[in-house]
C-alpha cells in the first residue's frame, strides 16, 4: 500500500511560498489602485441617472440567481448592458420577455436562440425605476482587480522577514559563541604547552590516589540499583507512551485532491454541517458529499469573491479549485453545461476506524443531538481538515462514561429510563449505564 | 417420568468401546497442533537451509519491518459518486421485492442491497402463492457474484460484441429456414416470456419450442392435465390435512417444486391438543420421513404395491409389517375423510392419477388454482434428443438447461450435439453445454434481469434488477426482442403486458414494490402442445414402459433425489450451497450411494471413522443398463429400506464453468433413464475407501445425552403434565433436591435483565424441518466464511448455526420407553439401538450459542474477550480475542468456532472470500474475522442494535415482532421465534411459558436465552 508522510507538509508550506514571494515580491504601487476604483462609481451614477446602491439590492434579490456582473452564467452577462438595448426595449422584456419573444422581436429571438432557448423569468413588480436602479448598478465599469497579491505579499515579506532576521541574530549569537569555546579551549591548550616547557609539573599522583567518580558509583550499590529502577521505569514510561500513539492520527491533514475549505463553506458562510453530510442524520456513515451537491452551489459560484482571498490563499488559487471541481464533475463553465465527462474525485479519508469497530453517525447526531465539532473539532475554523480527535477506544469510552444520555421526547428511552434511574437512584444517566459501554455494542 | 431416550448422532456411537468417539467427546479439538511432530522430525529439521542464526535474523527483521510499518497509516481514498442516485444512502439498506424461477426453485424474495449490491435474499411475506424461499434461494445471492461466470456472448469460443453477435445469429438464421430448429428451455412460468417465445416462433416458423426439466414432474403434470385440462401440478395445504399419507413423496424437500413445509408445519404443532398425523413409507430416509410420525421403510417397488392398496386395492402382496402398516393407514385416511391427503412421488402417470383421483374430494388439494412451476413432458424431451441423435434435428437453441450434463445419454447426444449446424446456447457460465455450443449468449444472473412469473395461477410475480449487469450479458428476452425484431426493451414488454392484462387497472409501481399480484386475470400462457397427451393415457403407456423394467425382479430399487444443497445442480458453483451439510447424512461437498446396513453387509461395503473422527466409505460402480456410474462413495445410512438405495442427482458437474473445487461427487444424471427417479440398478463394490467431509460425529456435547432433545407423544401431552413429559433437571441442594432453575440451585449471581429488551430465540422441535434455509441465512448475515472440504472433514467448518440430526429407536416413543425400563441390568444400549438401524425415529435441532445467563466460556477467557450484554446476548470482541480457545473448551453446546486459518484473501481457501468479486455480498455491518480468533452466533446484534437505533430515532417504543435475527426471519415454517422477552406481551415470551419449553442441557444450570419446545408425535394408530 501506498504511504505518504504527511506530517511535514503543512510545515514545508509556507516555507516555499516565503521563498516564492521573496523571489517575486515587487511591491511599491499598491496603495493608488484603490483610490481609482472609488472615483470609478460616482461616475457612474451620473451617467445613467439611477441609484446604484438601490439596484445592487434588487440585483441581488432578483437577478443574482441567473446572472452575473460579469461571465456567463445561466443567463447572460449584465455588466454593461444598458449601452446594449433600447431602454425602452429593456422594460418590456424585463417584465415579460416570452411576450417580447412570442411577439417575433428579432433581438428579443436571437438572445432566446443564443442562451440555449431558457426562457427568462418575468418580473412585472418591478418598476421602471427599479429597472433603471438595476441598470444604474450594472452599468458600472468593472473594478479594476484590487492588487491584493502585492499588499498581501508585501506584508508577508515583511512579517516573516522579521521572523528570519531573529532567526539569523540567533545564529550569529551562537556561532559567535562557539567561536569563542574554541578560542578558549585553543588558549588553554597553549598555556598548559608554555607551562610544561617552563617545567611546571602537575601534582599527578595526587589525583590517581582518589577514586573516579564512576567507579565510586559503580561501587555504591544502592545508587545503581535506584538508578536503573529510575531508568527502566522511564524507559518504560517513554516506550508505553511512544507504543500508544502507534496508529493514533490525531492531527493528521492530509493534502486533498480539491483543497476544500471548511472554514470559507461551514465557517464564513455558516452553511449547515447537515446540508452537505446529510446522511449523518439516518445513516451510519457522515458521508462525502457526492459532486452533484456541491454543483448545487457552485453551478453559480464559479470564483471566490475577492474578500475571501487570504494571506495564503489567493483568490486565484481558490477559482482554480472550483475549476477543479468543474473538471470533475464534467461542468462547461463557458458553455453552462454538463459534458458528461466525469472524474470522481479521491478523496483521502482523514477519520478512519478500524473494521472491527461498529460506529453509527444517526445515533450520536439524530438520537443524542451532539454537536459535530465535539468529535471534529471547530471545523468551521479548519482551512483544512484534521483530524480533531484521537478516535481510540479509550477517548469513546470516557465520553461514554461522563455524557447524560438525551432522553427528551423520546419514547423508545421512557420507560427503560424509568427502570433504570430507579435502580441506579440516579435522576439522569450516563451512556455507560444505559449499557454503552458494552463490547458488543460496537465490536461485532 | 421423563424419557431416557438414547439419542444418537451417529451409528459410531452406539460402540460402547469407539475410541473414536470417547476421544471426540472429551476433546473439542481432537487433532493436536502437530508442533512435536513438526520439532521432532530431526531430518528434516537438519537439512533445512536455515540455521538458528539465520532464523533469529530474519525474525528480528520482520518484527522491526512490522513495527515500521505500522508507524505511518495507510492513506485511504474515499470515492463518493459523482451524482448520487436518490434512493441510496451509504450506510442503509435498500430492499426490492423481487421473483426466483430458474426453473427448478421459484420464489417471492426481497432482495437487500446495500450501496447498490444485493447482499442476502430475504423472504417476502407479501406474497401468498407459496414458492419456498429454501436454502437455495438463500444461496443465490452468491451465485451472483460467481467469478467464472461468462463476460460476454461468445462466437466460436472466441468473445465477441453483441451486434457481431446479432449478425451472427441473424445470418445463421437465414441460413437454417425451413430446417427444424428446437428451442429448449427451462419452465419460465412466465406470461411474458411465453408471449414473446410465441412471437418467436412466428417469426421463425421452423423454431419450435420445448420445455425441459431437468428433474423431471412429466406423469403428474400429464395426470393432472388428463384430468382437469390444465398443464400444471396441484397445490396443497398442508395445514388443511389432518391425516397425511406420502407414498415416497418428500414433499418438505423438492417434491414437484418443494414450498409444503410452511403449511405442513401450522399443522404440525399442536393446537387445542390436535395435531395433523403424518405417515410416510419411503426407501431412502428423506427430511419428510424423518418429520413423519410412522415411518415405514419400502423400495420403490413396494410403493406402487402400497399406493394401490391404498387406493382401494389390496395389501395381501407385501410384508407383515407394511400390509399392516398399509392398512391402518387406509382406516385413517378413511377416517380423515375430506381432510386426508394423500401424495407420492411414484413418476408414472398411473400412479399419479391414483393419487389425484384419491384427492379430488380433499379440502388440502387446491386443483384450481395449480402450480405452474415444471411443464415438461418427457416425451417431447425425448423427441428432441432422439432427433438430435438421429440428425433429424438442425438446429437447438439452450436456455437455462444444461442437456449435456443433465441428459441420461449424455455422450450420444453430445455426438449428436455436435454435428448440429446451429448451436446456440444461453448461459450463466460455460457449463457443459456453452462449452459445446458454437454460439454463447452470456446471459445475467436473476438479480440483474427483469423478469416476471406465474407461479400459481391466479397470481403475478415480478423480478426486477437490483444492480447494474456485471458483466456484457443480455437476458434472453431482450435476444429474442432483438431478432423479432422489437424494438422495445423487456421491461416495456412486460410493463405493457402487465398493463394491459393482469393489472386491470392497478398501479405498476405498487406491483413492482409488492413483487407480487393476486389476479384473476387469466394470461394466455404457451401451452405445451398435447403431443403425446392426444390420446388420452398415451404418456401412461411408455411411463409404463419404464416401470415395466423397473419391475424385473434382482438388483436394488434406486432411488434418485435432489439434495438440500445443490438441487439439480445448477447452483453448483456456490460454496455455500457445497458447504451447506446434507441435513440427513451431515455430509458436505459430496453425494453418495445411501444403503441400509443389512445390504452394506451383503456386498461387504463399509464406514469406518479415522481416528479424528473423520468419516470414510467403500466405492461401488453403479449400473443402469449399459450405463455404469463408478466410484460411487457409500454411506451405510438407517433407516434406508432394505434393497434400496439411493443417490443425489446435481453432482459431478465437470464442465470448464465449474471451479475445480466444486466439481464434487458423481453424475448421477447418467443413471436418470427415461427421466424416472427409480431405477433398477446392480452394484459392484470397487476398491479404494472415500474421505467424506461429515459432521455427524462432531459436537457431542462432551457425550452428555440428558435434556438435549425431548419428545413425547401426542396422548401423553395431552393426558398428562408436563412434569412428566418434560420435567425440569434437579440438583442437590442441602440434601434435597430441587429444580435447577430455583434460584438457590445457582451459585452465579444473576444479571439484570429486567431494564431494557432481553433477547429470547424459540425454537419448535415439531415444526423444525431440517431445511437448512437457516444455516445460509447465517452465512449471508454474518460473513462465515467457507472452509474446503479438506477442513470440514477435520470438523473445522466456520456453521454458526448447525442443525443436529439425532437417531433414536423405537416405532413409537412408548415402545422405546418400555424395552428401556426392562432392559436388562449390564446390557447396553446397543442391543435396543442396533436393530433401530433398519428405521430410527429422527429428531433435528438446530443448535448455535445458546447465548447462556450464566456462560462457561465468559469465566475462562483470559482476556476477557467474551463477556456478557444485558440484553441477553453473549458477546464475542474479535480484535480482543487471542486464540487460547479455552471458551470452546468450556462450551457444554460446542458452538464456538475457531478460524484455523485466514479465510479470505488466501489462495488455499480459494472460495468467494478470495475474490473481489465474490467479496461484493459481504454483509458491511459485520467484521471479517481473522486468523487465529474464535467467532460464534452473535444473535445477529447487528440486526437488533439496528432495530433499537431505527426506533430511537423515531422516538418510539419497539413494537413486537421488529427484532429479528438471520435465522428467525429466514425460518418458513415458524419454528424460529425471536423477540424481545422483556416484553410481556411479546410472542416469544409467551411461547416461553409454553409447557413445551425446554432448555438445552439444563442440567448444567447456564441458563441459555435460547429455548426449545419439546417435540410431540402423533402415535395414534386408528
Amino acid at each position: 500500500m501506498k504511504k505518504v508522510n504527511f506530517i511535514h507538509l503543512r510545515s514545508k508550506l509556507p516555507l516555499l511560498l516565503l521563498v516564492f514571494l521573496l523571489t517575486f515580491s515587487t511591491t511599491i504601487y499598491s496603495q493608488e489602485a484603490p483610490a481609482e476604483a472609488e472615483a470609478a462609481p460616482a461616475e457612474a451614477t451620473a451617467n445613467t441617472g439611477g441609484d446604484v446602491a438601490a439596484g445592487e439590492a434588487l440585483f441581488k434579490a432578483n437577478c443574482a440567481a441567473c446572472h452575473k456582473l460579469d461571465g456567463k452564467a445561466v443567463g447572460p452577462e449584465l455588466r454593461g448592458v444598458a449601452d446594449k438595448h433600447d431602454r425602452e426595449w429593456m422594460y418590456k422584456w424585463i417584465h415579460n420577455s416570452s411576450a417580447l419573444i412570442a411577439s417575433g422581436d428579432p433581438t428579443a429571438v436571437k438572445l432566446f436562440e443564443e442562451n440555449n432557448k431558457v426562457l427568462m423569468t418575468p418580473f412585472p413588480a418591478l418598476s421602471e425605476t427599479d429597472i433603471d436602479n438595476i441598470l444604474a448598478y450594472t452599468s458600472q465599469p468593472k473594478a479594476a482587480p484590487t492588487p491584493i497579491v502585492g499588499g498581501e505579499t508585501a506584508g508577508a515579506a515583511t512579517a516573516t522577514g522579521g521572523g528570519v532576521s531573529n532567526g539569523l541574530v540567533l545564529g550569529a549569537l551562537a556561532l559567535i559563541f562557539l567561536l569563542l569555546v574554541i578560542m578558549l579551549f585553543l588558549v588553554t591548550n597553549t598555556l598548559k604547552r608554555i607551562a610544561e616547557a617552563n617545567g611546571v609539573v602537575y601534582e599527578e599522583e595526587e589525583k590517581e590516589k582518589r577514586l573516579p567518580v564512576w567507579k565510586a558509583f559503580v561501587q555504591n550499590q544502592f545508587l545503581v540499583l535506584v538508578v536503573s529502577i529510575f531508568l527502566i521505569l522511564s524507559a518504560g514510561y517513554f516506550a508505553y507512551g511512544y507504543m500508544m500513539q502507534v496508529g493514533v492520527d490525531q492531527g493528521y491533514a492530509p493534502v486533498q485532491p480539491i483543497h476544500y475549505s471548511h472554514k470559507i463553506h461551514a465557517g464564513d458562510n455558516q452553511i449547515d454541517c447537515n446540508f452537505c453530510h446529510s446522511s449523518a442524520r439516518k445513516s451510519k456513515t457522515s458521508g462525502i458529499p457526492s459532486l452533484n451537491v456541491c454543483m448545487n452551489c457552485h453551478k453559480n459560484i464559479s470564483e471566490v469573491a475577492p474578500e475571501t482571498a487570504t494571506e495564503e490563499y489567493s483568490k486565484e488559487f481558490y477559482d482554480g479549485e472550483i475549476a477543479k471541481l468543474y473538471k470533475a464533475v464534467g461542468w462547461d463553465a463557458a458553455e453552462q453545461k454538463y459534458t458528461g465527462k466525469t472524474e470522481p474525485v479521491k478523496w483521502v479519508r482523514i477519520h478512519n476506524l478500524p473494521d472491527f469497530v461498529y460506529f453509527n453517525h444517526s445515533q450520536h447526531v439524530t438520537v443524542a443531538g451532539i454537536e459535530c465539532q465535539k468529535c471534529h473539532g471547530q471545523i468551521q475554523e479548519m482551512e483544512v481538515v484534521e483530524q480533531f480527535a484521537p478516535l481510540t477506544m479509550g477517548w469513546c469510552i470516557s465520553c461514554h462514561r461522563e455524557t447524560n444520555v438525551n432522553l427528551e421526547n423520546n419514547e423508545y428511552y421512557a420507560k427503560i429510563h424509568e427502570e433504570l434511574s430507579k435502580k441506579y437512584g440516579v435522576e439522569k444517566l450516563t451512556i455507560a449505564e444505559m449499557g454503552g459501554l458494552e463490547c458488543g455494542k460496537c465490536h461485532y | 417420568m421423563a424419557s431416557n431416550k438414547k439419542y444418537w448422532k451417529s451409528v459410531e456411537e452406539l460402540n460402547e468401546d469407539s475410541t473414536i468417539v470417547k476421544a471426540l467427546r472429551e476433546n473439542e479439538f481432537v487433532t493436536e497442533i502437530p508442533t512435536d511432530e513438526f520439532l521432532g522430525n530431526k531430518e528434516a529439521l537438519e537439512s533445512s537451509s536455515t540455521t538458528r542464526r539465520d532464523f533469529l535474523k530474519y525474525v528480528g527483521f520482520t518484527t522491526a519491518a512490522a513495527t515500521l510499518a505500522a508507524c505511518e497509516g495507510p492513506v485511504i481514498k474515499s470515492i463518493p459518486y459523482v451524482v448520487q442516485p436518490d434512493e441510496i444512502v451509504p450506510g442503509i439498506a435498500n430492499y426490492y421485492a423481487s421473483t426466483m424461477a430458474d426453473g427448478f426453485d421459484f420464489a417471492n424474495i426481497l432482495v437487500k442491497t446495500r450501496e447498490g449490491r444485493p447482499i442476502k435474499i430475504e423472504r417476502n411475506d407479501l406474497a401468498v402463492n407459496g414458492g419456498s424461499v429454501n436454502a437455495r434461494v438463500h444461496a443465490s445471492v452468491l451465485s451472483l457474484y460467481d467469478k467464472n461466470r461468462l463476460t460476454g456472448p461468445m462466437l466460436d469460443g472466441a468473445e465477441v460484441t453483441w451486434p457481431e453477435f446479432d449478425t451472427a445469429v441473424a445470418q445463421k438464421m437465414n441460413e437454417m429456414t425451413g430446417k427444424d430448429i428446437v428451442l429448449l428451455t427451462q419452465t419460465f412460468a412466465s406470461p411474458s416470456t411465453s408471449k414473446l417465445i410465441s412471437e418467436f416462433t412466428a417469426k421463425y416458423p421452423n423454431i419450435r419450442h420445448v420445455v425441459y426439466d431437468t428433474v423431471s414432474c412429466s406423469g403428474a403434470l400429464d395426470a393432472f392435465q388428463n384430468k382437469y385440462g390444465t398443464r400444471a401440478l396441484p397445490d396443497y395445504d398442508f395445514s388443511k390435512a389432518d391425516v397425511i399419507v406420502s407414498v415416497g413423496a418428500d414433499f418438505l424437500g423438492d417434491w414437484q417444486g418443494g414450498s409444503y413445509s410452511k403449511g405442513y408445519a401450522q399443522g404440525r404443532v399442536p393446537k387445542n391438543g390436535k395435531m395433523s398425523r403424518h405417515i410416510q413409507f419411503e426407501a431412502n430416509l428423506t427430511l419428510t420421513g424423518a418429520k413423519a410420525d410412522k415411518r415405514v421403510p419400502a423400495t420403490p417397488s413396494q410403493q406402487l404395491e402400497i399406493l394401490k392398496a391404498l387406493t382401494g386395492g389390496s395389501a395381501s402382496g407385501l410384508p407383515e409389517n407394511i400390509a399392516d402398516a398399509v392398512n391402518k393407514a387406509k382406516a385413517q385416511l378413511q377416517k380423515a375423510g375430506s381432510k386426508a391427503l394423500l401424495v407420492t412421488s411414484l413418476p408414472d402417470t398411473a400412479s399419479q392419477t391414483m393419487a389425484l383421483n384419491f384427492n379430488a374430494n380433499s379440502e388440502a388439494m387446491d386443483a384450481n388454482k395449480p402450480l405452474l412451476t415444471r411443464q415438461a413432458s418427457n416425451t417431447e424431451v425425448m423427441n428432441v434428443v432422439n432427433g438430435v441423435i438421429s440428425g433429424s434435428v438442425k438446429g437447438l437453441i439452450t436456455v437455462g438447461v444444461d442437456p449435456i450434463y443433465s441428459l441420461p445419454n449424455s455422450k450420444e447426444f453430445t455426438e449428436g450435439y455436435k454435428k448440429l449446424e446451429m448451436t446456440l446456447a444461453f448461459a450463466m457460465k460455460q457449463d457443459a453445454t456453452a462449452s459445446l455450443a458454437k454460439m454463447v449468449a452470456a446471459t445475467p444472473h436473476y438479480l440483474e434481469s427483469w423478469g416476471d412469473a406465474q407461479i400459481k395461477k391466479g397470481t403475478y410475480s415480478l423480478a426486477q434488477p437490483t444492480i447494474r449487469p456485471l458483466f456484457n450479458t443480455r437476458q434472453f428476452q431482450d435476444s429474442v426482442l432483438q431478432w423479432t425484431g422489437n424494438t422495445q426493451k423487456y421491461y416495456d414488454y412486460i410493463k405493457e403486458n402487465w398493463t394491459a392484462s393482469m393489472l386491470a387497472g392497478g398501479s405498476w409501481n405498487q406491483a413492482l414494490h409488492d413483487g407480487f399480484i393476486a389476479s384473476d386475470v387469466e394470461m394466455t400462457m404457451e401451452e405445451v402442445k398435447p403431443t403425446a397427451e392426444g390420446t388420452g393415457m398415451m404418456e401412461e403407456g411408455t411411463s409404463n414402459g419404464a416401470l415395466s423394467a423397473f419391475m424385473q425382479e434382482g438388483g436394488y430399487d434406486l432411488t434418485l433425489y435432489t439434495s438440500t444443497g445443490l438441487g439439480d445442480g445448477q447452483q453448483a458453483n456456490n460454496p455455500w450451497l457445497q458447504e451447506l451439510p446434507d441435513p440427513i447424512t451431515r455430509t458436505a461437498w459430496d453425494n453418495f450411494l445411501t444403503v441400509s446396513a443389512a445390504d452394506a453387509e451383503a456386498l461387504d461395503l463399509e464406514n469406518i471413522h479415522v481416528s479424528n473422527g473423520a468419516l470414510n466409505g467403500s466405492y461401488v460402480n453403479v449400473k443402469v443398463g449399459n450405463t455404469v456410474v463408478e466410484n460411487v462413495p457409500v454411506i451405510i445410512q438407517p433407516g434406508q429400506a432394505k434393497g434400496s438405495v439411493g443417490l443425489a442427482l446435481g453432482y459431478g458437474n465437470t464442465a470448464p464453468g465449474i471451479q475445480k473445487e466444486m466439481q464434487t461427487g458423481v453424475n448421477a444424471y447418467a443413471l436418470y433413464q427415461n427421466f424416472s427417479d427409480i431405477q433398477k440398478v446392480s452394484i459392484e463394490k470397487v476398491g479404494g475407501m472415500h474421505e467424506f467431509a461429515s459432521v455427524q460425529l462432531q459436537s457431542t456435547m462432551a457425550g452428555r445425552s440428558e435434556d438435549i432433545i425431548k419428545e413425547t407423544t401426542l396422548e401423553i401431552f395431552n393426558t398428562k403434565d408436563s412434569r412428566f413429559w418434560n420435567s425440569v433437571p434437579v440438583t442437590d441442594y442441602d440434601h434435597s433436591p430441587i429444580s435447577v432453575r430455583d434460584k438457590k440451585a445457582d451459585i452465579w449471581s444473576p444479571f439484570d435483565e429486567t431494564v431494557g429488551p432481553h433477547f429470547n430465540l424459540s425454537i419448535d422441535l415439531n415444526a423444525c424441518t431440517g431445511c437448512g434455509a437457516c444455516v445460509i441465512a447465517c452465512h449471508a448475515e454474518n460473513n462465515v466464511p467457507v472452509v474446503g472440504k479438506e477442513e470440514v472433514r477435520k470438523f473445522r467448518d466456520m456453521h454458526w448455526l448447525r442443525i443436529d440430526r439425532y437417531y433414536s429407536a423405537g416405532e413409537s416413543f412408548k415402545e422405546e420407553i418400555e424395552t428401556l425400563e426392562n432392559l436388562p441390568a449390564f446390557d447396553t444400549y446397543k442391543v435396543v439401538e442396533v436393530p433401530a438401524y433398519e428405521n430410527p425415529q429422527v429428531a433435528f435441532q438446530p443448535v448455535m450459542c445458546q447465548h447462556c445467563n450464566h456462560a462457561p466460556c465468559e469465566t475462562v477467557c483470559p482476556v476477557a474477550a467474551t463477556s456478557h450484554g444485558r440484553q441477553g446476548q453473549n458477546q464475542m470482541a474479535y480484535n480482543r480475542c487471542v486464540g487460547t480457545r479455552y471458551c470452546a473448551n468450556n462450551c457444554p453446546y460446542k458452538v464456538r468456532r475457531f478460524n484455523w486459518f485466514l479465510y479470505n484473501e488466501n489462495d488455499e481457501f480459494d472460495y468467494n472470500m478470495n475474490n473481489d468479486l465474490g467479496r461484493m455480498v459481504l454483509n458491511p455491518d459485520v467484521v471479517v474475522r481473522s486468523r487465529g480468533v474464535m467467532e460464534k452466533c452473535s444473535m445477529c446484534i447487528q440486526m437488533t442494535q439496528k432495530t433499537i437505533l431505527d426506533a430511537k430515532r423515531d422516538g418510539r417504543a419497539i413494537k413486537d415482532g421488529e427484532f429479528h435475527t438471520a435465522c428467525s426471519s429466514a425460518c418458513e415454517t415458524g419454528a424460529m421465534v425471536f423477540g424481545d422477552v422483556n416484553d410481556k406481551e411479546s410472542e416469544v415470551a409467551k411461547m416461553k411459558e409454553d409447557k413445551r419449553m425446554y432448555h438445552l442441557l439444563e442440567n448444567v444450570g447456564t441458563k441459555p436465552n435460547v429455548f426449545y419446545h419439546a417435540m410431540i408425535k402423533n402415535t395414534t394408530e386408528a
